[in-house]
Formats: C-alpha cells, sequence, structure tokens
C-alpha cells in the first residue's frame, strides 16, 4: 500500500514521461486533431448544404405550386387561357414563348459562336487572342436589364422600322416561311426578343467551343495539315468530330441561359397572352410572365399557378444544364481515356 | 495528276476555306457590334443622366427632377450583405470538394448540382426566398434582396474556390504536412494563400453577377420609393429602378434609368477586367 501512495506522487513530476509511454499527445497536437475535425466538418456541411440547395428549391415549389397541381393536373401544361378573373390558367402559351424564343436565339447563335470560336482558335494572331477573346466574354458581363433596355429602346424601333419590313416583303413572300413573318411589324415581339437573346448566349457558347476545341491534341491537326487540308477542312473534319460531344455540351448550357433569361425578354417580348405563329407577335416568356404579374398576382389559386410556371422552368432548365454537364464530363473523361 | 494551282478541286477548296474564314471574321464582327453598339448608347443616353443629382437626390415621383440616391445605397447594402454571407459558405464549400473531396460521393454530386445552379434561372432563386421567407414573414424585405443574392453568389464562389485550390500543387501540400501542420493548418494557411488571388476573382466576378441582377429582387426586396436604411423593409435598389422607371411614359423617370443603367454596367466592366487582370498577374 505504501508503495502505490509513493506512486501516487510521482506521476505529477514524471507526467511528459509517462504520456510519451502511454502514446499521448501534448495539449497542441491534441487542439490540433480537434481543430482537423471541426474544420473538415464544417466545410462538409456548407458542401452539404449547397448539395440540397437544388433539391430545397425544387420542394418549395412543388409546395409552393400545390393547389395549382391539385386544381389543373396535366391539363395546365396544354391549356392557352390565362385569365386571372375567371382563374382559369395554362402554361401553354408561355411554354410556347419561352420555346420559340430561345428557339430563335440557338439558331443564330450556334453560327455565330462557332465562327467566333474559330476565329479565336485558328485565324486570331495570338496577341489579339486575349483582347478579343475578353470582348466577347464582355457580353455576358453586361446585366440582362441592360439588354432589355438597350432592347426596348434602341433596338426595337430600329427593327420595326428598317428590318421588319424587308423580312416581310422577302421572307413573308416565301409560300412555307409567310405565317412566320406575317402581321403588322411592332418592333417588339417574339423575333426581336429571340434576336436579343442570341446576343446574350453568343459568349457562353463560344467559351465552350473555345475551351473544347484547345482540347484537340496538336498532332492530329498537324498530320491533317500535313495532308495538306486547308484550315477548314481541319475544323470541320478534324476539330468539329473530336469535339462534338463538348460542342452540344455547349449549346445545351446556351439553351439554359436562354430559357431561364428574364429582364431582357421581359422588356421586348410585348407581354401579349396569346398564341401566334408570327414571330412578328407579341408573346410571353415563363419567365417574363413571372417578372410581370407575381407581385400583382390576387389570391392563392394565382400566385400557386404563376409558381407552378417557375417550376416548369426550374424543372426544364436543370434538366438542360444538367445534360450539358453530363456531355462536357463525357468529353473530359474520353480526353483521359485517349491520352 | 494535276497538282498544280491550276486544278479545279485545288481551286475549289482553296475557295472554300477563303470563304469560311471570310464568314468567321464577320461572326466575330457580329459579336463585336453588338457589344459597341450598346455601350455607346448607354455612355451617349449617360452622359445626359450623370450628374451629382443622381448620387444626392432620392427616387423621384412622375414629372420632377431627382436623383436615385435611395437605390444606391440599397444596392449597395443588399449587393454587400449578399456577398458577404455568400462568400464565407462559398469558400468553405468549395474547400470541401477540392481538399477533402477524393473519396465519397458528396462532392462530386455537389460539383454537379452547383454547375446546374451556376446557370440556374434567377427569377426562380427569387421564388424559391419569396417562398422561404417572403411568404412566411408576410413582408418584403431587404434582408430578403440580400439572401437571394448570397445564394446566387454561392455557385460562382464555390466553382472558383474549387478549381482554383485545385491547382495549388500537391508539392506544397506535403511540404506542408512534412514540416507537421495538420491539415487545418495546411488548407488556411498555405492553400488559401497560394490561391488567394483566382479566389478573389470570383468573389469579385460574384459581386459583379448580383450587382446587376433584377430578377430576383423583384418578389424579394420589392422597391422602395424613399430614404430606407431598415433592411427589414422593401428596399430601393438600383436595377428594379431602372426596371420600373425604363417601363414607364414619363421623360424624366427615363432619362434616370439610363442614368442607372450605365453606372451599373460601368461599374460591372470594371469588376470584371480588373478581376481579369488581377488574375492574369498571378
Amino acid at each position: 500500500m505504501s508503495v502505490a501512495l509513493d506512486n501516487r506522487g510521482l506521476p505529477i513530476a514524471q507526467a511528459p514521461a509517462v504520456d510519451v509511454a502511454n502514446n499521448k499527445r501534448p495539449p497542441m497536437l491534441r487542439n490540433n486533431a480537434l481543430m482537423d475535425a471541426i474544420f473538415k466538418n464544417l466545410t462538409r456541411f456548407f458542401a452539404f448544404l449547397v448539395f440540397s440547395l437544388l433539391a430545397a428549391i425544387l420542394v418549395s415549389l412543388v409546395i409552393g405550386s400545390t393547389a395549382s397541381l391539385e386544381k389543373y393536373g396535366v391539363r395546365f401544361l396544354f391549356n392557352e387561357n390565362w385569365d386571372p378573373v375567371k382563374e382559369d390558367f395554362g402554361a401553354l402559351v408561355p411554354i410556347f414563348g419561352t420555346l420559340v424564343t430561345s428557339g430563335i436565339a440557338l439558331g443564330i447563335a450556334i453560327p455565330v459562336s462557332f465562327g467566333i470560336a474559330l476565329f479565336l482558335t485558328e485565324l486570331s494572331p495570338p496577341w489579339l487572342r486575349r483582347p478579343l477573346g475578353t470582348a466577347i466574354e464582355m457580353l455576358a458581363a453586361v446585366p440582362s436589364i441592360i439588354y432589355g433596355m438597350w432592347g426596348l429602346f434602341i433596338f426595337a424601333p430600329l427593327f420595326q422600322e428598317y428590318a421588319q419590313p424587308i423580312m416581310a416583303k422577302t421572307l413573308g413572300n416565301v409560300p412555307l416561311l409567310k405565317v412566320f413573318f406575317s402581321g403588322p411589324p411592332m418592333g417588339i415581339g417574339m423575333l426581336a426578343a429571340g434576336i436579343i437573346l442570341a446576343v446574350m448566349v453568343i459568349p457562353f457558347i463560344t467559351a465552350v467551343m473555345r475551351d473544347v476545341f484547345e482540347l484537340v491534341p496538336p498532332m492530329l491537326k498537324e498530320s491533317a495539315y500535313g495532308l495538306g487540308s486547308t484550315t477548314w477542312e481541319v475544323v470541320w473534319r478534324v476539330v468539329l468530330p473530336y469535339t462534338k460531344v463538348g460542342v452540344i455540351g455547349g449549346i445545351m448550357l446556351g439553351l439554359g441561359r436562354a430559357l431561364g433569361e428574364t429582364m431582357a425578354v421581359t422588356f421586348v417580348i410585348g407581354n401579349a397572352h396569346q398564341l401566334s405563329a408570327s414571330l412578328f407577335a407579341p408573346g410571353n416568356s415563363i419567365a417574363s410572365a413571372l417578372a410581370n404579374e407575381f407581385t400583382e398576382a390576387v389570391g392563392d389559386l394565382y400566385t400557386s399557378a404563376l409558381v407552378e410556371l417557375g417550376l416548369i422552368l426550374f424543372l426544364i432548365t436543370t434538366i438542360v444544364l444538367a445534360l450539358s454537364k453530363l456531355l462536357l464530363m463525357q468529353l473530359a473523361k474520353g480526353e483521359g481515356e485517349r491520352t | 495528276m494535276n497538282l498544280s494551282e491550276s486544278n479545279p478541286l485545288f481551286r475549289r477548296r482553296r475557295r472554300m476555306n477563303a470563304v469560311m474564314m471570310g464568314i468567321s471574321t464577320a461572326a466575330l464582327a457580329f459579336g463585336l457590334f453588338w457589344l459597341f453598339w450598346i455601350l455607346a448608347v448607354l455612355l451617349y443616353e449617360g452622359a445626359n443622366a450623370l450628374r451629382p443629382s443622381l448620387f444626392l437626390q432620392m427616387t423621384p415621383p412622375p414629372g420632377s427632377d431627382g436623383g436615385l440616391a435611395n437605390a444606391l445605397f440599397g444596392s449597395v447594402m443588399m449587393a454587400g450583405v449578399g456577398t458577404l454571407i455568400g462568400t464565407p459558405v462559398g469558400i468553405l464549400a468549395g474547400t470541401y470538394l477540392a481538399e477533402y473531396g477524393q473519396r465519397g460521393w458528396l462532392a462530386p454530386a455537389t460539383r454537379f448540382i452547383n454547375d446546374v445552379l451556376l446557370s440556374a434561372p434567377s427569377i426562380v432563386i427569387g421564388l424559391f426566398v419569396y417562398s422561404i421567407y417572403v411568404a412566411q414573414l408576410k413582408h418584403f424585405s431587404g434582408w430578403a434582396g440580400a439572401l437571394a443574392l448570397a445564394i446566387i453568389v454561392v455557385p460562382v464562389v464555390v466553382r472558383t474556390t474549387d478549381d482554383m485550390l485545385k491547382l495549388v500543387p500537391n508539392s506544397l501540400r506535403e511540404a506542408a504536412a512534412a514540416l507537421g501542420a495538420p491539415a487545418w493548418k495546411v488548407i488556411t494557411m498555405v492553400c488559401y494563400r497560394a490561391a488567394r488571388a483566382g479566389i478573389v476573382t470570383g468573389v469579385l466576378l460574384a459581386i459583379a453577377r448580383v450587382a446587376g441582377e433584377t430578377a430576383p429582387l423583384l418578389f424579394t426586396a420589392l422597391n422602395n420609393q424613399f430614404w430606407s436604411a431598415d433592411m427589414n423593409k422593401p428596399m430601393a435598389n438600383l436595377p428594379v429602378v431602372i426596371f420600373q422607371f425604363a417601363m414607364s411614359p414619363y421623360e424624366d423617370w427615363h432619362r434616370l434609368a439610363w442614368g442607372g443603367a450605365t453606372l451599373i454596367t460601368l461599374f460591372v466592366l470594371g469588376i470584371n477586367i480588373a478581376a481579369r487582370s488581377l488574375f492574369s498577374r498571378k
């Protein structure tokens, strides 16, 4: 017993040695282990927060549109009425407007972006690449409300006075295209919105195309040049087939952007709730209907119908953007396998 | 076989090439044309509107002169608070993706979702904040606007932080670890410092992005015709004021809207160019 008592006093003096023998760490190292755990879990928590954001948005939109979902069901998608007084709502017109304007935008933006990417990767002298590339990227930096204002006050009147009469005279007389270019030229309308959207998505598609064009191994291109191909043949027969998947990914990214663009479209689309084959006619897109009507919506059903529009828009853009991302990932993966 | 320049096939291919290269150059000119047109219009219209009263007076009722002081203040407050909330969240989440995300499902899944959020329509973010915040408290407020902007800031910062941390050479981490530094110190004291310019670039780009965002503020901050520093009330902000004034039939309001539009664009383009030069100097 006396030995034990003696021993009981000893550890105070011998503490460091005993700790080392028991493999215990000094306090500072213990704090570090704790800090490591805290820091790691903190970052993991915020990563999880970002991860759950998409689902949270989806759930909140579904909850917000319950009333409308229950009342109209699938019919909502195919109903062309939008009558707040009779509370008869359908999404056909805004969905149509969104798809048509985005379609026009892509029709213009794809060839233009391809041309710009081609110029910047193959033709431009190296010292011009950076300033020109930056200038094109600046098109993406200009806020969408600026596009809208400029479109409404500057572009639409000129478009109405000069471009639309010419289109009506030429394209308006072609038998099959007639319906698309009929009606009075008003400046604002679906065609104007589509053109402005095109300018807005050009920088996004161009950026992806440039990136993927630069992924092409120089050896492939040089082999083609060595066989005597012209620049155009190299781009069209070597670069484009090699980067096909990435180019489609870039186009999908542009589509995702165009579908959800709000302010620019709201200014120039005309906000008329009507279905018309003529591209000169004013229309409505999902985003512009939301921007115009949401704060003024009276009654639960009206609000709910608008939230359902938002839900449809979110679902479409999420699917399009996810596809775009998958395609780009596939290209990057193939790149790893080939090298 | 005729290999000289007179070979028609040779000439046709050459011609095709020249035409396509011409079209490509024209496409570039087409893209630049819009940029310069918009900038020229803004500078022309803005020159009429940019005067001291723009910064000193409140938004006027129709038909009288005024400025955008309350809207500028509201925009700065909401973009500022939004960035302050969104930046740390984004940097920490991005840190997880780059530093801890080698194994497990969370990092790749988050990276995927973050890229979708990066391009998600901002008006839907506005709807989201409306339903989780504004509809619950039953009033529009500056805080709601700041929250919506924060949600837009986060994906931008996550993406750049992730990318920039991945560029930090592993030898730096190994050297620090070999000196006995624990992981959290390696990340905060070595990796963050090495990636600082890139992360700051991301934050600047995020600020530039939210400075001009209009759609998410429509349903959250709404607007306010008067000076209000209370973030708990509807708050004036530049983009929504521009929207409202530009859509109105009044000449005075149009002039103010052009002034605001010019301010925002110069600010956003300025930040973008600053961010690029900051990153390229690195």
